[in-house]
């Protein structure tokens, strides 16, 4: 097909908005609001100016976007070590030790924090019952920092009441941006529903980034950003695998659906390395509402079984110890990735499926306890969902399902690539540098710059350093953006030069606009055109060629070379019909530039699984071909680089060091 | 299981320049429709559900219907954000009702600001802007 180019000559040319700043802050989730409460500290006494984009309003964007039921990241009681050595087992046994210690060391403070600013967080009573945030306070139960005790669901986790989550955090980054604002008579540093999507490279220094290029979803109109140092926080990737909903149920996401893959690309397409790729999280969730389930095991102590009520991650059955003869010590270790494999095993030989005990762990507490005390226990239960998963509420009850009566099935989702979560597919950054043990090439300067200068990185993006989530992203931001301002300060005569040519930046941004008004009246519908692809099925193409050739759910997550270089093939004519997405308003716009920001990143980890000549993730996807974990041979990072000049990756594989022994 | 508006209900939060539900939504998805004065949601499989504009809406127009590609009729949940609590009414297909009040916030709302937020925090120790640790905070050790 012929290539389309916007010469402006059929849509509007935007009006375009350049803002200077000096520390440019993109997303505005977890990641990107403690980034924006850390900078502004460091950064206004000493005149640097910090912006934040985000692509929606904070007050609930990003992944806490709903709400949480509770805080996985907590330190607490326990050692530091300990939590690299879970994250590790939990992770196959390749992860960057260094950031993980790193993340461990900081993120209570995150939490402390986020109680100072009003969360409501459950403590544990003088009888060992639970408390909610209110009843806590008002017996006078003294906050996490002044040694009250949380309420644990698991070694690390801790619950909380976490409906308003996101708007308390959003709440202190959005005042730290005023104090930095006001201080520097700045007219606006805090821009919502801009969508970024490119970075653009320094003119005179060639590996370092200079600012970013995005449109506002509202008006017409394209902004440039230029800065000194920019965090990328723009979350990782969903609905990149077709998903197990067909309809409407397509947005039950168990991540959110508007993390797009934009962190990946972003960073991708100014030749940041990437670390673990192929790493993807495949949570078993209550089936269809997908609604959590850590709770319900840790908290509830409810158990899951098959469908004639066996353990099905018993270390008695042939499945076990079929898979640790494939999968050897990892397996041993029970992680998530493992039970999920020993789920889909029993499914396949005809016992599923698999149901969560709800009903017998719910009769189990009620033992111990009396009418007002259960009443306590039934809506602990029920607001685990309605704080982060209302839907599965909503489920049950079109379901007559009340979990002190009836089990429910739970199953393996579509696959989902992030980094903060158990999973840890991401960019390849610098370490803090001073935890002995770490190799000395691990450490560039500032700690979570990737390998462009400038461009750091932050919570979901950050690779081979899985188990943040929400506090640890906060924590991680906040850790970037302080190095961020240290390389600010470091380098008081830089100023950034944008390499790129603006209008025709501007042009490619509008392409989807411009390729709609062209062909629009061709045929009497809009809709079905011969000349142009519209968001939503570039999206429907995307899913199915990774559901089908990279290992999704209709081959139980089964994928081998072959698989992978005929998908890699239809993704490349993907990747060409790019060049005809068609928007008709802003809208379909932005939805244009996000599913071009999945594409990429399907592809990097497609090519990741394809190098990587093992199972590492058993339960996640399997190599057919290689359905084996080989720590000889790959107990080793896979990293890689794109280059959009040649739209080609180059891959290699990094040796693993251990820093905290077994 | 979409977010939809009731057309009753909904005045297109006339007395302002966009409407409260256009303004929260997470994923661009709710749009006002000029000439009904209505709002709605522009792309249904794309609603993760997450309550925001019902949350969020002055006259209480905006609820859920179940994504009807695995969910029966019947079930509804309903939220009431106050400033400090939220009332969740649940209502199952079988007509049983459950209702829970859950904390959200134990500070009043809009209380951090540029003279709020940093107030009885320390003040950033340039010397130690290369060392781990946060301007308030030393890093644990063990």
């Amino acid at each position: 097909m012929e290539k389309e180019t916007c010469t402006f000559s059929y849509c509007q040319r935007p009006e375009v908005i350049e803002v200077e700043t000096d520390f440019l802050i993109i997303g505005g989730g977890m990641a990107a609001c403690g980034a924006a409460f850390e900078a502004c500290r460091w950064a206004t006494p000493k005149g640097i100016r910090v912006t934040m984009v985000d692509k929606a309003a904070t007050d609930r964007s990003g992944a806490v976007a709903m709400g949480l039921s509770a805080i996985n990241t907590y330190i607490g009681e326990n050692k530091v070590e300990d939590y690299v050595r879970y994250v590790r087992a939990d992770l196959m046994g390749i992860i960057r030790e260094d950031i993980v210690y790193d993340l461990g060391r900081h993120v209570d403070d995150s939490v402390h924090m986020f109680e100072e600013w009003g969360l409501p967080i459950w403590k544990k009573g003088a009888d060992g019952w639970s408390r909610d945030g209110f009843q806590a306070r008002d017996e006078g139960i003294p906050s996490l920092k002044d040694g009250g005790t949380p309420c644990r669901s698991g070694k690390w986790q801790i619950m909380i009441n976490g409906e308003s989550y996101k708007v308390i955090v959003a709440e202190a980054a959005k005042a730290a941006l005023e104090y930095n604002r006001k201080a520097l008579n700045i007219p606006q540093n805090h821009f919502e529903r801009v969508f970024i999507v490119k970075l653009i490279k320094d003119a005179k220094e060639p590996n370092r980034v200079a600012g970013a290029i995005g449109f506002s979803v509202r008006e017409n109109k394209v902004y440039i950003f230029k800065a000194k140092a920019i965090l990328n926080a723009a979350g990782g990737a969903v609905n990149v695998f077709r998903p197990r909903s067909t309809r409407e149920g397509m947005g039950r996401a168990w991540y959110p659906v508007w993390n797009s893959g934009s962190g990946y690309y972003l960073g991708m397409c100014v030749g940041a390395e990437m670390t673990m790729m192929e790493n993807r999280f495949v949570p078993a969730r209550f089936k269809d509402g997908y609604g959590p389930v850590g709770a319900w095991f840790l908290f509830f102590k409810a158990k899951a079984t098959n469908a004639v009520g066996e353990d099905y991650c018993s270390k008695d059955t042939p499945e076990f110890k079929e898979a640790v003869s494939k999968y050897g010590k990892w397996a041993d270790a029970l992680g998530t990735a493992i039970r999920n494999h020993l789920s889909l095993e029993h499914m396949k030989k005809g016992r599923g499926p698999i149901y969560m005990h709800t009903n017998i762990a719910m009769q189990e507490l009620a033992k111990q306890m009396d009418a007002k005390r259960l009443k306590h226990l039934e809506a602990e239960a029920w607001e685990d969902f309605l704080d982060m998963c209302i839907g599965q509420a909503g489920l049950w009850a079109s379901n007559n399902i009340e979990p002190d009566k009836t089990p429910s099935e739970i199953m393996p989702t579509e696959p989902y690539l992030l980094g903060s979560h158990a999973g840890c597919a991401g960019f390849w950054v610098s370490g803090p540098g001073d935890i002995p043990g770490t190799p000395s090439e691990w450490f560039w300067g500032y700690n979570r710059m990737s390998t462009v200068k400038g461009l750091f990185m932050a919570g979901d993006i950050v690779g081979a350093s899985g188990h943040k989530f929400s506090s640890g992203s906060h924590a991680e931001g906040r850790i970037a953006a302080k190095a961020a301002i240290a390389l600010i300060l470091d380098e008081p005569g830089y100023t950034p030069t944008l390499a790129e040519d603006i209008n025709a930046l501007v042009a490619e941004i509008y392409q989807p606009y411009e390729v709609y008004e062209k062909y629009k009246t061709y045929s009497t519908d809009p809709k079905i055109n011969p000349y142009y692809i519209k968001p939503d099925l570039y999206q429907a193409r995307l899913q199915k060629i990774a559901d089908e050739y990279f290992g999704g759910i209709s081959t139980w997550y089964m994928t081998s070379a072959t698989m992978i270089q005929e998908g890699l093939k239809k993704l490349q004519l993907l990747k060409e019909d790019a060049n005809r997405l068609a928007a008709a308003n802003l809208h379909e716009l932005l939805r244009c530039w996000e599913n071009y920001h999945r594409a990429l990143s399907v592809e990097a980890h497609a090519r990741h699984i394809l190098f990587r000549e093992e199972s590492r993730y058993p339960g996640y996807y399997y190599r057919g071909d290689f359905d084996f974990v080989d720590d000889n041979n790959w107990r080793a990072f896979v990293n890689s680089i794109y280059d959009p000049a040649t739209d080609t990756f180059t891959l290699k594989k990094v040796p693993y060091v251990q820093i905290i022994p077994d | 299981m979409p977010s939809f508006v009731i057309t009753e209900k909904c005045d297109g939060c006339k007395a302002q320049d966009k409407t409260a539900c256009q303004y929260i939504c997470p994923n661009d998805l709710m749009v006002l429709d000029r000439e009904k004065m209505k709002a709605y949601n522009q792309e249904v499989n794309q609603c993760w559900e997450c309550y925001n504009c019902v949350k969020i809406c002055p006259q209480q127009a905006i609820e859920v219907r179940g994504y009807q590609d695995f969910n029966p009729l019947g079930g509804n949940v309903i939220p009431m954000r106050g400033q400090d609590s939220i009332m969740w009414t649940i209502k199952f297909r079988n007509g049983t009702i459950k209702r829970f009040k859950f904390p959200i916030r134990t500070t009043p709302e809009g209380c951090w600001n540029a003279d709020t937020i940093y107030a009885g925090l320390s003040e950033p120790d340039y010397s130690k802007i290369r060392m781990h640790g946060y301007f308030n905070y030393e890093a644990r050790k063990e």
